[in-house]
């Protein structure tokens, strides 16, 4: 058992059990994420995404500390993938943050993506609002390298940052992923090497262009837009009018970084800002409904197929040929109100 | 939710020696037995293993000690898990280990000791035997 109290005082094997209940996705857990949610908000949740062996991980363990020198605690929360054969992943992003593992304001915990797209595990959302209950300052949520929907961190960040190098071919990779809309601020790492400033130019240009730049919505009118919500990718929500910010970075020295967490800043400031908003407020909240609605839903129907082999049943009938799967898929979810 | 229960093992480098080739063939091998694979790199002291180990909430620890300093390394991961609360981590371990040292590191609680030369078949057979996610 893992008492709410442990939680609450940030007990470090208290903290890890639920991480893992909530990645192994125990029922148990869901029973404590309902008990923590009145406690969670508080928390600074900045998303780091960008190329694989940009330096993300690097940047976080500067950020740590920048942080911690603040007076800040920090949980990093490290999504790798997993390998699609074998299911078993490696997960080293922790390798560069080792110099905090002994620091009790600090608490790092890897994450396998076990199938999920989108850059994230499908129980990081999860995984965020606990630690953010049990009372973390800052959450670090470091993805998966970016390829093409690997966006969804958007949907859980306040501050998203976009990691590229130099001379990686990233400028015009991360124009094709689609990644630039979701940057709140750029950060051209591995700034001690050639074609950093090119790589910042071509941001700038892009920025001021505008073309591939969306900007984020406030909330206004989010009512009319609950359809597009579920259907589609979820919309991007964050302060009107804000600007990306484009930040240069030596990772590896930590030249830049303070710089860095000015930018964080300001774009946090601004978040809080559009939070005053009721319409803003309600979006979020769609937002966040929509997607835990999805997952039950998800879980619902498949512990539904599940249970006393439904399943089974289901395919025979398609097999007698009486029936086709689209009204046997409604009535199932029919079913489930029955549950 | 649907269950997915996995295994975690947290694969370390205590001590100062440099090499972690075996650490790593170890890490892929587990990897590609389906295990999710916490990996640290080197020089890790005892206690950062214990606590990455709680923080990570794995099921095992495994030692890769080359310098010959596994009587020393190995008991201070298991006496630092059991003072943190984490006693019930298995900790197994391998490098360059003599015979004779293996039946006192198993009597201070390490569970296994694979010596240079066994295939990480074996090592994955012996873990999906004796270790279950908690
Ligand atoms: N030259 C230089 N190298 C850096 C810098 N920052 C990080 N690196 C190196 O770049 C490599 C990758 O860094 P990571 O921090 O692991 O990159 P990552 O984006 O987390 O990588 P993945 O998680 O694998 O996608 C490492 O070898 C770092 O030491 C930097 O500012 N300059
Ligand atoms: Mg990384």
């Amino acid at each position: 058992m893992i008492s709410l109290d442990a939680l609450r005082a940030r007990e470090v094997r208290a903290c890890a059990r639920l991480m893992r209940w909530l990645d192994d996705g125990l029922p148990e857990a869901r029973v404590l994420l309902k008990q923590l949610y009145p406690h969670a908000g508080k928390a600074w949740l900045v998303g780091i995404t960008g190329n694989p062996g940009a330096g993300k991980s690097t940047l976080v363990d500067g950020l740590i500390q920048k942080f911690r020198t603040r007076g800040q605690t920090v949980a990093v929360v490290a999504v790798d993938p997993s390998s699609p054969f074998s299911r078993g992943a490696i997960l080293g992003d922790r390798i560069r943050m080792q110099q905090h593992a002994l620091d009790e304001g600090v608490f790092i915990r890897s994450f396998a993506t076990r199938g999920h797209l989108g850059g994230l595990a499908s129980t990081t959302a999860d995984v965020v609002h606990a630690l953010d209950a049990m009372g973390w300052d800052v959450i670090l949520v470091e993805t998966v390298g970016v390829g093409q929907d690997e966006v969804e961190i958007q949907n859980l960040a306040h501050t998203t940052l976009v990691v590229m190098a130099p001379g990686m071919g990233d400028e015009i990779q991360a124009i094709k992923a689609g990644i630039l809309e979701i940057a709140d601020v750029f950060v051209v790492n591995k700034a001690d090497r050639d074609g950093a400033d090119r790589t910042v130019r071509e941001l700038q240009m892009m920025l001021e262009l505008g073309s591939s730049v969306e900007e984020p919505e406030d909330g206004r009118g989010h009512e009319s837009q609950a359809r597009k919500d579920f259907a589609g990718p979820m919309r991007r929500l964050g302060p009107r009018g804000w600007r990306p910010r484009i930040v240069k970075t030596v990772g590896l020295t930590g030249e830049g970084l303070d710089g860095l967490v000015e930018a964080m800043l300001e774009h946090k400031k601004a978040y809080q800002e559009a939070m005053k908003d009721v319409d803003f407020k309600k979006a979020l909240l769609r937002r966040e409904f929509l997607e835990i609605f999805r997952r039950t839903l998800l879980q619902r129907g498949w512990s539904y197929l599940m249970h006393e082999d439904h399943i089974r049943e289901i395919v025979e009938e398609l097999f007698g040929g009486k029936t086709d799967p689209y009204t046997l898929a409604e009535q199932a979810v029919s079913a489930l109100g029955r549950l | 939710m649907t269950e997915q229960r996995k295994l975690r093992i947290l694969i370390a480098k205590p001590g100062l020696d440099g090499h972690d080739r075996g650490a790593k063939v170890v890490a892929r091998s587990l990897r590609d037995a389906g295990m999710e694979v916490i990996y640290t790199g080197l020089h890790q002291t005892p206690e950062m293993i214990v606590a990455t180990a709680i923080q990570e909430d794995v099921d095992a620890v495994g030692l890769s000690i080359m310098s010959g300093a596994h009587n020393v390394l190995m008991p201070a991961v298991v006496e630092g898990l059991r003072q943190k609360g984490g006693g019930d981590i298995v900790v197994f371990g391998g490098g360059i280990i003599p015979d004779d040292d293996i039946p006192r590191l198993r009597e201070q609680g390490v569970h296994q000791i694979f010596t240079p030369g066994t295939s990480t078949e074996n090592i994955v057979k012996w873990i999906r035997e004796n270790i279950k996610p908690r």
